[in-house]
């Protein structure tokens, strides 16, 4: 990364790449937080300061781990989830995209559309949750669409917002250049939101998460939502932290993969 | 004298004792040929009877009114005036990208277009696309259905024309404000057009970076002959590019700004910066925007070596 090509026509004497750009320095900073605390977790756990019964230590929560391995239902948990949130996601964050570029680029789509999702926009999720139980059972289905209703605002809010502030001199120079239609859209509206439209996504990815957690509160039997429920009520607070740590981690690696979307989509439109 | 009058007879007959304006008549015989070639032929504009109203709160304001302009194919108008008077909207209306409520436009006899793909526009900003090179932001003005090789080529050529061979591969930000206009400047000749709409495009460029463009519009006029209509608020730059200068104004408390004054340029391009006779048109400029030009204050008198046209 830091060797460009252009590395050669610098002078020798700028070829030591700042520390804040070196890649073990960023690996190591951004692991320095999650290592204290893990220590401190450790710490106050073993010592007794905090009695185990309220905070159990990280060896328990490992060995809980290794527990539900070998029972063979670890894995099915965390991929349920996964199945739950993708599904869920990429159908809440195609609409939002859709629609946010409807209300973004056509004044009637704005006079008609906007006011409605503004308000259901301002619906607590659960609130939808017992209606979307009562109308679609405790299956999947119910599930999934909560985690769409979910990812859909953000993506919709932010995408609907970028198009509409899109620099009209640059609309217009490319209306100038012959542009118009699909053309226009893809020179230069998408590539003028792609950063916001990122962060959209991110935000609907987050909002996924959270909304599939508040899904399998209810009437779910497998799932990291449901783990984390279920270990509460019967007091398997090592596994209640396992699903914690677990939902961390998960969630920190989808948004990683959409940040190589987001480089991928960089390259390609902007 | 009605504005009206004066630019239909100047722009009938090629003006005796003004050695460019006959240049221009002989430089553009065919102005009627359709773009075949790699240059597309420079076309004629009609503006005639031009009239813009802009609604507002209290009713419809007259910007425009009356305007009557004939530019020969190939021939630089410069539209001169005061700020707000209209000019960049009269341009916008040569374009397509503004209509106008009165009266019609005419490119090369025909009705201007919505966006219309036989003119450029020069953008008072650069207006580049920021996430494209400087290279695929020319290619963006190349006309639609351009094969790629020969869209290529011609990028490369027009980079080399304006002298930024050496920055293709560079993105706006990383080009200072000179040469992002110079960028805007191929882009739009990469478009080929048959007329060039420039509006103020030096105005936002230093003092120097400005003179030297202004000698690059016209290397590239002589290299690409197209018609080209250049709004300004600088007389001097007026002045050196242009083959006729139009001045905007108001007349007396009617609403919507005409044309005041028709100033024909003499000599030939490119024209020496410290001419006197250049300077007398300027005082007159000057004069016709309503700026005082101290020029008796100390004393010395203000004669008029050049008579008012018609001469």
């Amino acid at each position: 990364m830091s060797a460009s090509p252009t590395s050669t026509l610098v002078a020798p004497v700028r070829e030591r790449t700042k520390l804040t750009s070196r890649r073990w320095f960023v690996f190591v900073g951004g692991a320095l937080i999650p290592v204290a605390i893990l220590a401190t977790w450790q710490f106050v756990s073993t010592n007794g300061i905090v009695p185990v019964s309220q905070l159990p230590s990280p060896e328990m929560v490992w060995t809980a781990m290794i527990d539900l391995m070998q029972r063979g239902i670890f894995w099915h948990h965390i991929a349920i989830s996964t199945q739950r949130v993708v599904i869920g996601f990429s159908i809440g964050a195609a609409l939002g995209l859709l629609v946010g570029a409807i209300v973004g680029l056509s004044k009637l789509g704005d006079i008609l559309l906007s006011p409605t999702l503004g308000a259901l926009r301002a619906v607590p999720s659960l609130a939808w949750l017992p209606l979307l139980i009562l109308w679609l059972k405790l299956g999947e289905e119910s599930k999934i669409t909560l985690i769409v209703i979910g990812s859909f605002f953000p993506v919709y809010t932010v995408v609907a917002g970028a198009l509409r502030h899109v620099d009209r001199q640059l609309v217009e120079a490319g209306r100038a250049f012959g542009l118009d239609g699909v053309r226009l859209f893809t020179t230069v509206q998408l590539p003028a939101v792609i950063p916001a439209t990122v962060s959209g996504l991110r935000l609907g990815l987050a909002q996924a998460w959270l909304f599939l957690v508040a899904a399998e509160l209810l009437g779910a039997s497998m799932g990291l939502g449901f783990l984390l429920t279920d270990s509460t009520n019967t007091g398997r607070l090592d596994r209640t932290f396992l699903a914690i740590v677990l939902l961390a981690v998960v969630g920190k690696l989808s948004d990683s993969l959409v940040g190589i979307f987001e480089r991928w989509a960089v390259r390609r439109w902007a | 004298m009605t504005a009206a009058s004066a630019t239909a007879r100047a722009s009938s007959s090629s003006t005796p004792g003004t050695p460019a304006a006959g240049a221009q008549a002989s430089g553009t015989v065919s102005s009627g040929a359709a773009p075949a070639g790699a240059t597309a032929a420079a076309a004629p504009v009609s503006l005639r009877g031009i009239g813009r109203a802009f609604a507002s709160q209290s009713g419809a304001r007259q910007v425009l009114r009356d305007i009557d302009l004939e530019i020969a194919a190939g021939e630089i108008v410069a539209i001169l005036g005061p700020s707000g008077c209209g000019k960049s909207t009269l341009l916008r209306i040569a374009g397509g990208l503004d209509q106008p409520t009165q009266g019609t436009a005419l490119i090369d006899g025909e009705a201007v277009r919505p966006f219309d793909p036989r003119s450029a526009v020069g953008f008072q900003e650069p207006r580049l696309l920021p996430w494209r090179t400087i290279e695929n932001n020319v290619a963006l003005g190349l006309p639609r259905g351009t094969a790629k090789a020969a869209g290529r080529e011609q990028v490369a050529r027009l980079l080399d024309l304006v002298g930024l061979a050496d920055f293709a591969g560079h993105r706006p930000r990383e080009v200072s404000g000179g040469m992002a206009q110079r960028t805007s400047l191929a882009r739009a000749l990469a478009r080929n057009p048959a007329v060039l709409l420039l509006d103020e495009p030096f105005g936002a460029l230093d003092a120097l970076t400005r003179l030297k463009m202004q000698d690059l519009l016209l290397d590239v006029h002589a290299a690409e002959p197209a018609t080209v209509l250049l709004v300004t608020h600088d007389v001097d730059e007026a002045l050196q590019l242009a083959d006729r200068v139009i001045l905007l104004g108001h007349e007396g408390d009617t609403p919507g700004a005409v044309v005041t004054q028709t100033i024909v340029v003499p000599g030939h391009r490119p024209r020496d910066r410290g001419s006197a006779e250049l300077a007398e048109l300027r005082g007159r400029l000057l004069d016709g925007l309503g700026i005082d030009r101290h020029g008796s204050a100390r004393g010395i008198e203000t004669t008029t070596t050049i008579p008012h046209y018609p001469y």
